[in-house]
């Protein structure tokens, strides 16, 4: 190979990197979302559930039956139906849900903003408790807070939500009365904020209407303090084993002979370091709370994603699982682009 | 799973301090919280679901109906304000009611009645079979179904008993719908199929105000209707999948009614003052079919020792209390030709006498259970008093998807599942337990004898055709008397128990109906204190 003008190469070399940064991004959500898509439609394909059962109702007639199962396109070979679809969603179509008779995008502009501002709350009281939690435990190694941490880390792995979720209830909405009960609000606010954002603290924020406001509150804040809990238990043990990695460091002792307070050393030096795994792990964690916690939506009749997909798993509706899944997917893109871009601003090295 | 955090649930209230009422409903709001995820369409002719037919019930009026608050008084005049059979008992004709308007302010006439049952024949979904079996096809039904002035006449194929036409034009298949409205909303061929799937056309006591699905259906009152304003001005169904969050709603007083309780949550209620427990036959049974193609099942002596091995009630008192009982015809109590002739009990010694005396000693058996706790608790039952009399029974759990199927392919050797009727009439069971034309596995029927292989006798099929077209009704009620008498005696397809709804409701909440065993749940009566 013969270099002849390495300017030029030089040149050609910088736009292309700049142009794979870009275009490698746009390809490769492309090609993350049609992996999924494939794999998704091929599982509910293959899925032992006859989705044709569901719309026509165990009395069809056999001609019926037939009728339904044409005029569902499930006579047709696998790629076509493949094909099929995804000229359907390209043109910003999802199709319609059988088992809510809705169009799938209309479901899940209904669903996904309920589950995002669970999500979200229940994120951000993860990262408000968790992240001191696990820094002082690992500041304090061994020590009576280090041991309530892991406890309490271990509660919040270990409980079953569903049950945590009951007694709850019965005790914050059935005995004391402090919160609302399940749902996302009271019967008398049920409509009376205009949606905007579809998630009712936001909505009901713009509209300026603090009775809406303290009653979704108080019918969110039980149910995202239990997400909460559990992702505090995830985030505060991540938290704890980065610091105790860093606070064995060498610069660690350089700083602490330096005569620096322990604090700095531990807020200013070991800290910083840590932002940036600490920013995946707590992305996933959203990411995860995103796809809808199931159990904790049955118990607090809280009617986000993770009922619609399990439900549309179950009765074999695929446009609406179909549908989630990019949803989900996309988001999970999203996430690990938006770490990628902290990532950036954060660490110097990535300058 | 289900059932533990719900124990774990009641101790704690046992020993804490019973719960403070503090919210209550609005007065002319009534609040409902029940499982609704079962609604696909709102269509009255696509519909087939409960929840679905207890939201078009309220929405729309059918040409005839029950009383809400007396069921057992049978069909009356809705839509229809008489009609009138001629010839010979093939032309039915019904005179519409004056004055009556649609939600939409169009007025309800012959036309649209003539128009709505067609529709439902042409769209030839789900539960068109209930106006097909007259004779109507998508092809002649314009020509079977007329309207001229205000009168709609209906020609059928056969001379079918009145009481048969008339119980299947109550049913929501048959409701009215607004036709110039829903011909404004159609799209291409479908009858304006997907809009009334999300909205309303009738002219019901109430107007549907939202519906998102899994979530909630609100209804707001129709102060025109035409037989009185209801007086629950707004009424709102929410979807509680849990009986344990149902059941802390009620206790809290945000809600007037709970549809969803088990029988612990229903037994917590008792002593709360506020609170009372109602309790209606339902048209559900709960059966057990065994598949005459086992080699085992299909000995007579076996279909006779298993009505004795099944411990009706000792069940009935235990896991199935307060919601279901026991119950040995096909007809449930409610139905037109019900008997409540329950002829077996519990009795190993007898059934293991029968079995020696055929010299059946020994052998295995399967059964595919859905996974719901109740069937599978009658599963283990069945097994206990099976293993007594060296029956092996073998259990295998599976989703309600797959247990159809495996039902529709004649592959379950026992199964214990529920049957719930189509339709008001005693015709809707009597086809599906003791009609099966046709035993050949290709035949492809829909009937539950097919489904377990079951050839019923010549003479029991004609029977049940025959018990459609007695004009005497008198003389009906015995055709299905005489008809389930036979059944009892030979049939494996073996009725065990009917349902009975209890739903804990708010005192000051009076005349609640779930529509009992032969309709739907109805709002329009029910006040409060």
């Amino acid at each position: 190979m013969a270099l002849t003008d390495t300017t030029g190469s030089h040149r050609v070399a910088r736009l292309r990197r700049r142009a794979r940064s870009v275009g490698g991004l746009a390809l490769s959500l492309a090609l993350t979302l049609l992996g999924l898509l494939l794999v998704t439609f091929i599982i509910g394909r293959v899925m032992p559930i006859d989705p044709v059962l569901k719309v026509v109702g165990e009395r069809a007639t056999q001609a019926q039956y037939d009728a339904a199962y044409q005029a569902m396109g499930l006579d047709r070979p696998l790629w076509e139906q493949f094909l099929r679809y995804m000229g359907d969603v390209l043109r910003g179509d999802f199709g319609r849900s059988i088992s809510t008779g809705h169009p799938v995008i209309d479901d899940l502009r209904r669903v996904f903003p309920a589950t995002v501002e669970l999500a979200s709350l229940g994120t951000l009281i993860g990262v408000f408790v968790g992240v001191p939690l696990g820094v002082i435990a690992a500041a304090r190694r061994g020590g009576w807070l280090d041991q309530i941490a892991r406890v309490v880390a271990l509660v919040g792995y270990s409980m079953p939500i569903f049950w945590l979720g009951l007694m709850g209830l019965l005790l914050f909405y059935g005995i004391l009365g402090w919160v609302g009960g399940p749902g996302r609000q009271g019967i008398i606010y049920d409509g009376m904020v205009p949606p905007v954002t579809g998630m009712i603290l936001v909505d009901s924020l713009i509209a300026g209407d603090w009775g809406s406001f303290r009653d979704a509150f108080s019918h969110i804040i039980l149910p995202a303090s239990l997400l909460g809990y559990f992702s505090l238990a995830y985030i505060s043990r991540m938290t704890r084993s980065f610091m105790l990695e860093q606070l064995s460091a060498e610069y660690i002792t350089t700083a602490r002979v330096k005569g620096l307070s322990e604090r700095r050393v531990i807020w200013g030096h070991a800290f910083r370091n840590i932002l940036v795994p600490l920013i995946t792990v707590i992305a996933l964690s959203f990411g995860s709370l995103l796809e809808g916690s199931v159990l904790t939506e049955i118990v607090f009749s809280w009617p986000g994603i993770g009922q619609y997909i399990t439900k549309a798993l179950l009765s074999g509706d695929m446009n609406a699982v179909l549908g989630g899944t990019v949803l989900i997917g996309t988001c999970f893109v999203g996430l690990n682009l938006l770490s990628d871009i902290l990532y950036r601003l954060l660490d110097p090295r990535a300058k | 799973m289900k059932q533990f955090p719900l124990r774990a649930a009641l101790l704690a209230t046992a020993v804490c301090i019973a719960p403070i009422a503090h919210a209550e409903t609005p007065a002319d709001t009534l609040v409902v919280a029940a499982q609704i995820d079962d609604i696909i369409s709102l269509d009255p002719a696509q519909s087939f679901e409960f929840s679905g037919n207890d939201v078009d019930n309220n929405l729309y009026d059918r040409l005839v109906d029950f009383d809400p608050l007396d069921q057992n008084a049978g069909i009356k005049p809705s839509l229809a304000e008489g009609w009138e059979v001629t010839d010979g008992g093939k032309t039915i004709t019904l005179t519409m009611r004056d004055g009556v308007k649609f939600h939409s302010g169009n007025p309800v006439r012959a036309e649209d009645a003539a128009w709505s049952l067609q529709r439902a024949v042409k769209l030839n979904k789900s539960p068109a079979f209930i106006l097909n079996q007259f004779g109507f096809t998508p092809a002649n039904v314009d020509q079977m179904i007329t309207a001229d002035g205000n009168k709609i006449i209906l020609k059928l194929d056969q001379p079918y008993a009145q009481s048969f036409v008339l119980n299947c034009l109550a049913s929501n298949v048959a409701s009215v719908v607004d036709k110039e409205t829903v011909i404004a909303n159609a799209e291409g061929e479908d009858f304006g199929n997907a809009w009334l799937s999300t909205n309303d056309a009738g002219s019901g006591p109430y107007k549907l105000a939202t519906w998102r699905p899994n979530e909630a259906v609100q209804f707001t009152a129709n102060d025109e209707y035409w037989q009185g304003a209801p007086t629950m001005k707004r009424v709102i169904v929410r979807h509680v999948q849990e009986s344990s969050a149902q059941r802390l709603l009620l206790e809290q007083g945000d809600i007037d009614v709970a549809r969803n309780l088990t029988p612990t949550d229903v037994e917590g209620l008792a002593g709360n003052d506020a609170l009372t427990v109602g309790t209606e036959p339902k048209g559900r049974i709960l059966y057990m079919g065994l598949s005459q193609k086992d080699p085992i099942l299909s000995k007579p002596e076996v279909v006779e020792a298993m009505k004795y091995l099944v411990d009706y009630a000792g069940m009935e008192g235990s896991f199935l209390k307060g919601q279901w009982k026991t119950h040995q015809n096909f007809l449930p109590e409610g139905y037109l030709g019900a008997s409540e002739d329950n002829p077996w009990t519990y009795d190993i010694e007898k059934a293991s006498q029968i079995l020696t005396d055929a010299g059946i000693t020994s052998g295995t058996v399967k059964t595919v259970v859905r996974d719901i706790r109740e069937y599978i608790d009658v599963a283990q039952t069945l097994q206990g008093a099976m293993a007594q009399v060296g029956l092996t029974l073998e259990i295998q759990q599976m989703t309600g998807a797959q247990v159809l199927d495996a039902y529709r392919a004649r592959q379950v050797p026992i199964f214990i599942g529920e049957w719930g009727p189509d339709y008001a009439d005693p015709n809707t069971n009597a086809s599906t337990f003791a009609y099966n034309p046709n035993n050949a596995d290709d035949a492809k029927l829909s009937q539950l004898a097919w489904r377990n292989s079951w050839a019923v006798p010549d003479d029991m099929n004609k029977a049940t055709i025959a018990a459609t077209l007695e004009g005497d009704t008198d003389k009906r009620i015995q055709m299905y008397q005489d008809i389930q008498q036979e059944y009892r005696e030979i049939a494996p397809i073996i009725p065990l128990f009917q349902k009975i709804e209890q739903v804990g409701i708010q005192k000051n909440v009076k005349n609640w109906t779930t529509g009992g065993a032969v309709s739907s749940v109805f709002y329009r009566q029910v006040t409060k204190e």
